[in-house]
Protein backbone atom coordinates (compact mmCIF):
# COMPACT_ATOMS: atom_id res chain seq x y z
CA UNK A 1 0.00 0.00 0.00
CA UNK A 2 1.28 3.61 -0.80
CA UNK A 3 1.92 5.79 1.94
CA UNK A 4 2.33 9.52 2.11
CA UNK A 5 -0.32 9.80 0.05
CA UNK A 6 -0.52 13.79 -0.95
CA UNK A 7 -2.95 15.42 -3.07
CA UNK A 8 -1.70 19.05 -4.15
CA UNK A 9 -4.10 21.48 -6.38
CA UNK A 10 -3.45 24.52 -8.13
CA UNK A 11 -6.46 26.46 -8.80
CA UNK A 12 -7.89 30.49 -9.09
CA UNK A 13 -9.89 31.21 -5.60
CA UNK A 14 -11.61 33.21 -7.52
CA UNK A 15 -12.89 33.69 -11.08
CA UNK A 16 -15.40 35.52 -13.32
CA UNK A 17 -19.05 33.67 -13.88
CA UNK A 18 -18.40 31.93 -17.23
CA UNK A 19 -14.36 32.13 -17.19
CA UNK A 20 -11.89 29.18 -18.58
CA UNK A 21 -9.41 28.52 -15.64
CA UNK A 22 -6.82 26.49 -15.37
CA UNK A 23 -5.99 23.94 -12.41
CA UNK A 24 -2.84 21.91 -11.84
CA UNK A 25 -3.06 18.92 -9.96
CA UNK A 26 -0.69 15.92 -8.56
CA UNK A 27 -0.66 13.45 -5.83
CA UNK A 28 2.38 11.93 -4.60
CA UNK A 29 2.31 8.24 -5.27
CA UNK A 30 4.83 6.12 -6.62
CA UNK A 31 2.89 4.32 -9.46
CA UNK A 32 4.00 1.19 -8.67
CA UNK A 33 3.82 -0.78 -12.33
CA UNK A 34 3.84 -4.16 -10.92
CA UNK A 35 7.04 -5.24 -13.00
CA UNK A 36 9.88 -3.81 -10.61
CA UNK A 37 11.73 -6.38 -8.26
CA UNK A 38 12.79 -6.60 -4.65
CA UNK A 39 16.11 -6.69 -3.34
CA UNK A 40 15.34 -10.33 -3.33
CA UNK A 41 14.31 -10.75 -6.80
CA UNK A 42 10.37 -11.18 -5.76
CA UNK A 43 7.83 -9.06 -8.23
CA UNK A 44 6.79 -5.67 -6.22
CA UNK A 45 2.84 -6.40 -6.95
CA UNK A 46 0.97 -3.26 -8.75
CA UNK A 47 -0.27 -0.28 -6.76
CA UNK A 48 -1.29 2.61 -8.92
CA UNK A 49 -3.81 5.16 -8.98
CA UNK A 50 -5.97 4.14 -11.35
CA UNK A 51 -8.59 6.86 -11.95
CA UNK A 52 -8.88 10.78 -11.04
CA UNK A 53 -12.72 12.46 -11.54
CA UNK A 54 -12.67 15.90 -11.37
CA UNK A 55 -16.08 17.97 -11.22
CA UNK A 56 -17.47 21.37 -10.34
CA UNK A 57 -20.93 21.22 -8.29
CA UNK A 58 -21.60 17.76 -9.23
CA UNK A 59 -20.90 18.43 -12.77
CA UNK A 60 -18.37 16.65 -14.95
CA UNK A 61 -15.05 18.33 -15.77
CA UNK A 62 -12.73 15.63 -16.64
CA UNK A 63 -12.29 11.92 -15.94
CA UNK A 64 -9.26 9.96 -16.64
CA UNK A 65 -8.31 6.19 -16.61
CA UNK A 66 -4.29 5.96 -15.46
CA UNK A 67 -2.51 3.01 -16.57
CA UNK A 68 1.11 2.15 -15.26
CA UNK A 69 2.72 4.38 -18.11
CA UNK A 70 1.61 7.41 -16.10
CA UNK A 71 4.66 8.32 -14.14
CA UNK A 72 5.26 8.88 -10.49
CA UNK A 73 3.86 11.18 -8.44
CA UNK A 74 1.01 11.82 -11.42
CA UNK A 75 0.61 15.11 -12.66
CA UNK A 76 -2.45 16.64 -14.67
CA UNK A 77 -2.86 19.77 -16.10
CA UNK A 78 -6.12 20.86 -17.59
CA UNK A 79 -9.03 23.61 -17.83
CA UNK A 80 -12.27 24.19 -15.99
CA UNK A 81 -15.31 26.62 -17.33
CA UNK A 82 -16.71 27.95 -14.09
CA UNK A 83 -20.74 28.89 -14.63
CA UNK A 84 -20.90 30.41 -10.83
CA UNK A 85 -19.45 29.79 -7.36
CA UNK A 86 -19.39 26.18 -6.02
CA UNK A 87 -17.31 23.64 -5.14
CA UNK A 88 -14.48 21.20 -7.35
CA UNK A 89 -14.48 17.72 -5.86
CA UNK A 90 -11.24 15.80 -6.61
CA UNK A 91 -11.22 11.94 -6.42
CA UNK A 92 -8.04 9.92 -6.88
CA UNK A 93 -8.85 6.06 -6.70
CA UNK A 94 -6.26 3.82 -6.01
CA UNK A 95 -5.39 -0.05 -6.59
CA UNK A 96 -5.82 -0.50 -3.15
CA UNK A 97 -9.35 0.63 -2.74
CA UNK A 98 -8.21 3.62 -1.00
CA UNK A 99 -9.93 7.19 -2.52
CA UNK A 100 -8.14 10.55 -1.74
CA UNK A 101 -10.56 13.62 -2.11
CA UNK A 102 -9.88 16.99 -1.85
CA UNK A 103 -12.47 20.08 -2.19
CA UNK A 104 -11.91 23.48 -3.20
CA UNK A 105 -14.54 26.57 -2.96
CA UNK A 106 -14.31 29.17 -5.91
CA UNK A 107 -15.99 32.12 -5.33
CA UNK A 108 -17.55 34.64 -8.29
CA UNK A 109 -16.24 38.14 -8.99
CA UNK B 1 -15.31 0.84 -14.90
CA UNK B 2 -14.85 -1.86 -12.30
CA UNK B 3 -11.98 -3.37 -13.18
CA UNK B 4 -10.85 -6.47 -12.37
CA UNK B 5 -7.86 -7.39 -10.14
CA UNK B 6 -4.80 -7.12 -11.54
CA UNK B 7 -3.49 -10.95 -11.29
CA UNK B 8 -7.06 -12.03 -13.23
CA UNK B 9 -5.80 -9.34 -16.06
CA UNK B 10 -3.63 -12.70 -17.68
CA UNK B 11 -3.29 -10.78 -21.56
CA UNK B 12 -3.44 -7.10 -21.57
CA UNK B 13 -4.76 -5.49 -24.80
CA UNK B 14 -2.41 -4.43 -27.40
CA UNK B 15 -2.31 -1.13 -28.91
CA UNK B 16 -3.93 -2.47 -32.29
CA UNK B 17 -6.74 -4.23 -29.86
CA UNK B 18 -7.29 -0.87 -27.81
CA UNK B 19 -7.43 1.45 -30.98
CA UNK B 20 -9.80 -0.83 -32.61
CA UNK B 21 -12.18 -1.02 -29.06
CA UNK B 22 -11.93 2.63 -28.95
CA UNK B 23 -12.67 2.99 -32.53
CA UNK B 24 -14.93 0.34 -33.16
CA UNK B 25 -12.61 -0.25 -36.15
CA UNK B 26 -13.71 3.31 -38.54
CA UNK B 27 -9.81 4.85 -39.56
CA UNK B 28 -9.92 8.15 -37.87
CA UNK B 29 -10.41 10.39 -40.85
CA UNK B 30 -8.64 13.56 -40.01
CA UNK B 31 -7.12 16.01 -37.65
CA UNK B 32 -8.44 17.58 -34.99
CA UNK B 33 -5.97 16.12 -32.22
CA UNK B 34 -2.23 17.25 -31.29
CA UNK B 35 0.62 16.02 -29.32
CA UNK B 36 3.30 17.56 -27.83
CA UNK B 37 6.05 15.73 -26.84
CA UNK B 38 9.87 15.72 -26.91
CA UNK B 39 11.21 14.45 -29.95
CA UNK B 40 14.55 13.09 -27.41
CA UNK B 41 13.25 12.40 -24.10
CA UNK B 42 16.81 11.13 -21.92
CA UNK B 43 14.96 9.50 -18.99
CA UNK B 44 11.93 7.49 -19.92
CA UNK B 45 10.55 7.54 -16.31
CA UNK B 46 9.08 11.03 -17.05
CA UNK B 47 8.22 12.42 -19.84
CA UNK B 48 6.63 15.55 -20.79
CA UNK B 49 3.11 15.28 -22.93
CA UNK B 50 0.50 17.78 -23.71
CA UNK B 51 -2.95 16.71 -25.90
CA UNK B 52 -5.50 18.92 -27.36
CA UNK B 53 -8.42 18.38 -29.35
CA UNK B 54 -10.72 21.19 -29.41
CA UNK B 55 -14.16 19.47 -28.72
CA UNK B 56 -13.24 16.39 -28.16
CA UNK B 57 -15.63 14.17 -25.83
CA UNK B 58 -12.53 11.71 -25.26
CA UNK B 59 -8.94 11.20 -25.66
CA UNK B 60 -6.99 7.47 -25.87
CA UNK B 61 -3.31 7.79 -25.03
CA UNK B 62 -1.06 4.94 -25.84
CA UNK B 63 2.37 4.00 -26.09
CA UNK B 64 2.20 0.97 -28.15
CA UNK B 65 6.31 -0.69 -27.10
CA UNK B 66 5.46 -0.19 -23.28
CA UNK B 67 4.42 -3.30 -21.30
CA UNK B 68 0.94 -1.42 -20.71
CA UNK B 69 0.06 0.30 -24.06
CA UNK B 70 -2.78 2.51 -22.76
CA UNK B 71 -1.18 5.42 -20.77
CA UNK B 72 -4.29 6.82 -20.30
CA UNK B 73 -7.64 7.87 -21.46
CA UNK B 74 -9.26 11.15 -20.83
CA UNK B 75 -12.88 11.64 -20.94
CA UNK B 76 -14.37 15.49 -20.44
CA UNK B 77 -17.36 16.49 -18.72
CA UNK B 78 -19.43 19.34 -19.98
CA UNK B 79 -17.46 21.64 -17.67
CA UNK B 80 -13.86 21.04 -19.04
CA UNK B 81 -13.23 24.83 -20.63
CA UNK B 82 -11.11 23.53 -23.01
CA UNK B 83 -9.93 19.71 -24.10
CA UNK B 84 -6.64 20.17 -23.23
CA UNK B 85 -4.66 18.09 -20.97
CA UNK B 86 -1.05 17.75 -19.98
CA UNK B 87 0.98 15.13 -17.83
CA UNK B 88 3.89 12.71 -17.47
CA UNK B 89 4.14 9.58 -18.97
CA UNK B 90 6.45 6.47 -18.81
CA UNK B 91 8.19 5.07 -22.23
CA UNK B 92 9.80 1.89 -22.21
CA UNK B 93 11.57 2.55 -25.34
CA UNK B 94 12.12 4.46 -28.53
CA UNK B 95 8.65 4.64 -30.45
CA UNK B 96 5.66 6.22 -31.81
CA UNK B 97 3.01 7.47 -29.31
CA UNK B 98 -0.42 7.30 -30.31
CA UNK B 99 -3.48 9.78 -29.54
CA UNK B 100 -6.92 9.12 -30.76
CA UNK B 101 -9.55 11.44 -30.09
CA UNK B 102 -13.24 11.48 -30.56
CA UNK B 103 -15.03 15.03 -31.71
CA UNK B 104 -17.45 16.17 -30.72
CA UNK B 105 -19.31 15.18 -34.18
CA UNK B 106 -18.66 12.05 -33.21
CA UNK B 107 -16.03 11.73 -35.92
CA UNK B 108 -11.90 10.31 -35.21
CA UNK B 109 -9.01 12.10 -34.87
CA UNK B 110 -5.19 10.15 -34.87
CA UNK B 111 -2.22 11.37 -34.60
CA UNK B 112 1.15 10.58 -33.34
CA UNK B 113 4.91 11.74 -32.68
CA UNK B 114 7.93 9.46 -32.91
CA UNK B 115 9.53 9.41 -29.80
CA UNK B 116 13.60 8.67 -29.23
CA UNK B 117 14.10 7.49 -25.76
CA UNK B 118 17.32 7.46 -24.20
CA UNK B 119 17.03 5.63 -20.70
CA UNK B 120 13.99 3.35 -20.58
CA UNK B 121 11.40 3.81 -18.11
CA UNK B 122 11.67 -0.22 -17.27
CA UNK B 123 8.96 -1.12 -15.12
CA UNK B 124 7.03 1.27 -17.37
Amino acid sequence: MASNVTPRLRLPKTAAKGEVIEIRTLISHPMESGLRKDAQGRTIPRGIINRLVVTFNDQPVIDVDLGPGISANPYFAFHAMVPGAGEFLFSWFDDDGSVYEERRQIEVT
Amino acid sequence: LTALPWPARAVEPTADQLIVAFTGGVTPAGTGVTLDLPEVAENGFSVPVSLAAPGATEILLLAPENPWPQLARFRFGPLSGRQAVSTRIRLARTQEVIALARLADGNLARTSTWVEVIVGGCGA
